[in-house]
């Protein structure tokens, strides 16, 4: 009894080992693989030109349009989300605060439509933008995958504000400020690092979605220079260039997407130097 | 803004946080009316039952037979979920209760990278090292000839992606379960192992479920990587090396060219209804699952 | 008068802290030893140490020993699972496992080695009996355990503690949860069953220490301060910190 649970337990363990380890060695492949390809097509040209014309046959140039399209429309949809979110996120932590209910259904509406996939939001903001009488354009983009961050980006503040001690509510009501005013200058103020958390992580998912951006935001070759124009995005230019059949082409969409990596990497290292790490679990006990 | 006093301010603030807040909150019900009004010019030739049924696919005829990319997003799906749960479940208990505390702190980054990366790198990735991966190796091991692009390996990939994800939920539910709990385990005189398999396990269970839920339904929707991966062949999938399609990757792969054909457009809009439904359903699956156990 | 568990030189440290300063102790066999002292001496963590859950907190660095039947329970050879075995534990509140009202108490009986169905049913009712659960559960054994109240949860971790059929019962404020009628049982089940226990209650009140102990320890800051009879130590105290403590100055 005692030996053959002993042999179950040194079994087990040696699993529990080589799953973590598993883990482990994915990502460093992932990293490496991505890394290695990368590298080889990577060059100045790639970083600071956009393509020329025979880019696509193997000629020169580079994917800054993707790079600067990429980033400005990650900026503009993060600042978009920004602003709706954190209304929202303080007016269910400052004006609802004694409506748990309300605030419990909110959350659960939140939480549904974080899990709703990002093509999901793609089709819909393609149907939103054929409605309202956009073409694909780096607007269309921008209202898409706000849409799409927003719930991330309002529950993470909201998981931050949550923590407020209702103590600094009180003693900031008997100084005789507003609930507006409480909301906005102390709750911000006190969770400022949560909040830029928040925003990061937006941004990250904002930046890396194709999904969202596939019908919504066209592709060009040029650089942003309007809202009404397509824009083009990282994740997109190393899709398209993986479906060419011509190898220099290919090796690109490699050096993309070691680009979009580094990126990504970046913004997790920067959330991460802030501190708290943001943990979002459903499930409560 | 400093041109209004502050009552004056004080209403601007409160009006714009309460119509943010009503866009949230319709924002399911919009979505949802959005795509059924676009799905509607389908719904009213074909009967629900033919669309997920039948079999044929050729929209310049007419036929929207969704068949063959429900089952490859399920066999995908469920593929995935079967690898990766029992990958989290040893994971999270080995980080949790075995390895030392510092561990935990080195786990927890590479969760949140393996999370931050974004779908088209995890099929750069399919494509670099899993597709080869099973054309060269896993195939002929099983006598069986492919391109490695298939079911398996969009399954892969797919596993990996919703790693971070599960396991997460998994970490946090071992480690909330309380000490006490497991010292009153052990003060009856349960060998480490013990405690973990009859106690910490059954505590554990709907939380684990839980997450293998809310992992499912983050898995049927994924796109990019699995339609980089999958093979993207229409015909339904007899085994998983055989290429499949999947829902996500229909409409991805069709939608510059399906404007002229008005059917074909709400029929892709009906795709993402699918998805939406699926997603939402699992989602509500969960939480109500987990509101009523909590309960006891 | 035997003594069931002896106590040499313990230390316990948390990183640079000291939690335990040179713990030198003797607890008497079938009698009711009570662990009074303010909160935070230290009493949990010596209760923890005496049947090892001390391990569950790699931070915690105990040395010295601690004797049960002239075996000193850190040495390595120890075994750990027969050493908890012999000592039933009751805790603050109270923890039923993940099961079954009647699985409680039938998973203790499986980890003593009982086998066989009519044998553990047998048992676990007698137990059920002895912890006054009986009645009130008699007809929901098979519902989840966690579903009882919270006196009754702990009178059922009693039936789980006896279960195991312990010679010793460590006891960490195990009333502090309860309502007035739960705890006045747990009090007077201990009076009960002491001549074939011995018994070590941590408590905060008092009065439950006046009106149960055979023999007290008094710790303050780590430290035991004073150790004897309950009667001396009640009606005639040496220390001046027993004696502020008696007078109700720490609380
Ligand atoms: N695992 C640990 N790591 C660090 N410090 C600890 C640990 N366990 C206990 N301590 C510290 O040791 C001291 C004694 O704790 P203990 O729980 O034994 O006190 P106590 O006498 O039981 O108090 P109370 O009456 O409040 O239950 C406390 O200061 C506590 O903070
Ligand atoms: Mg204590």
């Amino acid at each position: 009894m005692k030996r053959t649970l002993k042999a179950e337990e040194t079994f087990f363990r040696i699993l529990m080992n080589i799953t973590t380890g598993i883990i482990l060695i994915i990502l460093g492949i992932i990293i490496y693989s991505v890394f290695e390809k990368g590298m080889k097509a990577m060059s100045w040209e790639m970083l600071t030109s956009v393509p020329s014309g025979g880019y696509y046959y193997g000629k020169g140039g580079g994917i800054l349009n993707a790079i600067v399209g990429s980033l400005v429309l990650a900026f503009g949809a993060t600042i978009l989300a920004f602003l709706i979110g954190l209304p929202v996120a303080l007016y269910m932590n400052v004006f609802l605060v004694r409506r748990k209910k309300l605030v419990n259904l909110i959350r659960f509406i939140l939480d549904l439509v974080w899990g709703v996939p990002s093509i999901v939001y793609g089709a819909f903001g393609f149907t939103l933008m054929v409605f309202i009488g956009l073409q694909t354009s780096l607007l269309a983009g921008i209202i898409t995958v706000t849409l799409f961050i927003l719930p991330i980006m309002i529950r993470s503040m909201d998981e931050i504000l949550r923590t407020v001690p209702i103590g600094l509510s009180e003693a900031t009501y008997s100084l005789g400020s507003n609930k507006s005013e409480l909301a906005f200058k102390i709750f911000t103020r006190q969770s400022f690092s949560g909040i830029i958390t928040a925003v990061l992580l937006s941004f990250g998912r904002a930046i890396g979605d194709a999904a969202s951006v596939l019908f919504t935001a066209g592709y060009t070759d040029n650089l942003p220079n309007s809202l009404m124009e397509p824009v083009a995005t990282l994740p997109l230019s190393i899709f398209f260039q993986l479906a060419s059949p011509v190898p220099e082409v290919q090796a690109r969409a490699y050096a993309s997407a070691l680009v979009l990596t580094v990126i990504i990497l970046i913004v997790s290292l920067f959330s991460r130097g802030l501190g708290k790490r943001y943990h979002k679990t459903k499930i409560n006990f | 803004m400093y041109l209004l006093n502050r009552q004056q301010r004080h209403v601007v603030n409160s009006s714009w946080m309460l119509f943010s807040l009503l866009i949230i909150g319709f924002l399911p019900f919009i979505l949802f009316g959005g795509l059924y009004f676009k799905s509607f010019l389908l719904l009213k030739t074909h009967t629900l039952k033919d669309l997920i049924f039948l079999h044929s696919w050729h929209p310049s005829r007419g036929e929207f037979g969704f068949y063959p990319f429900i089952l490859g997003s399920v066999w995908v799906t469920l593929l995935a979920i079967l690898i990766s749960t029992p990958i989290c479940l040893l994971t999270a208990i080995n980080v949790t209760q075995y390895a030392k505390k510092r561990f935990l702190r080195v786990m927890h980054p590479v969760i949140d990278i393996l999370a931050g990366i974004p779908s088209v790198v995890y099929g750069v990735w399919g494509i670099l090292v899993i597709v080869p991966f099973i054309s060269r190796y896993l195939g002929p091991w099983f006598g069986v000839q492919t391109m490695g692009y298939s079911i398996l390996a969009a399954a892969l990939v797919l596993s990996v992606m919703i790693i971070p994800f599960i396991l997460n939920i998994m970490i946090e539910i071992f480690r909330t379960i309380p000490t006490e709990l497991k010292e009153a385990t052990l003060s009856l005189g349960a060998t480490k192992w013990q405690m973990v398999k009859h106690v910490l396990l059954r505590k554990a269970l709907p939380g684990i479920i839980a997450s293998v839920g809310f992992g499912l339904a983050r898995a049927f929707g994924e796109t990019m990587a699995v339609l980089m991966v999958v093979g993207n062949v229409i015909k339904v999938p007899h085994s998983v090396f055989d290429p499949g399609y999947t829902l996500p990757a229909l409409i991805a792969n069709n939608y510059g060219e399906v404007l002229s054909i008005p059917q074909y457009d709400s029929a892709l809009m009906f795709a993402a209804l699918l998805l939406l439904a699926v997603s939402l359903f699992f989602n509500l699956l969960m939480h109500f699952f987990i509101a009523r156990y909590n309960k006891y | 008068m035997d003594t069931a568990i002896r106590i040499k030189d313990l230390n316990v440290f948390a990183g640079k802290t000291q939690i335990l300063h040179n713990i030198n102790v003797e607890i008497p066999k079938n009698k009711i030893t009570v662990i009074l002292g303010p909160s935070g001496c230290g009493k949990t963590t010596l209760l923890k140490c005496m049947n090892r859950l001390t391990d569950l907190y790699p931070e915690l660095k105990v040395s010295g020993e601690i004797l049960i039947n002239d075996k000193n329970i850190f040495d390595p050879g120890a075994d750990i699972s027969k050493l908890r075995q012999s000592m039933g534990l009751l805790s603050q509140r109270p923890y039923p496992l993940p099961m079954t009202i009647y699985n409680n108490i039938a998973y203790a009986l499986k980890l003593r080695g009982i086998r066989g169905r009519r044998k553990q049913h047998v048992l676990v009712m007698d137990y059920l009996k002895q912890a006054n659960l009986y009645d009130e559960v008699r007809k929901r054994l098979r519902e989840p355990a966690s579903r009882l109240s919270i006196g009754q949860q702990q009178r059922l971790c009693l039936a789980r503690g006896l279960a195991v059929n312990p010679d010793i019962i460590l006891a960490d404020e195990p009333t502090s949860a309860l309502d007035p009628i739960s705890s006045r049982f747990i009090d007077e089940k201990f009076q009960e069953i002491k001549p074939h226990f011995t018994i070590v209650v941590v408590t905060h009140v008092l009065r439950q220490a006046r009106r149960i102990a055979d023999n007290v320890i008094f710790m303050y800051m780590g430290e035991v301060v004073e150790q004897g009879p309950a009667k001396d130590f009640f009606e005639n105290p040496q220390e001046e910190k027993t004696k502020s403590y008696l007078e109700g100055m720490f609380n």
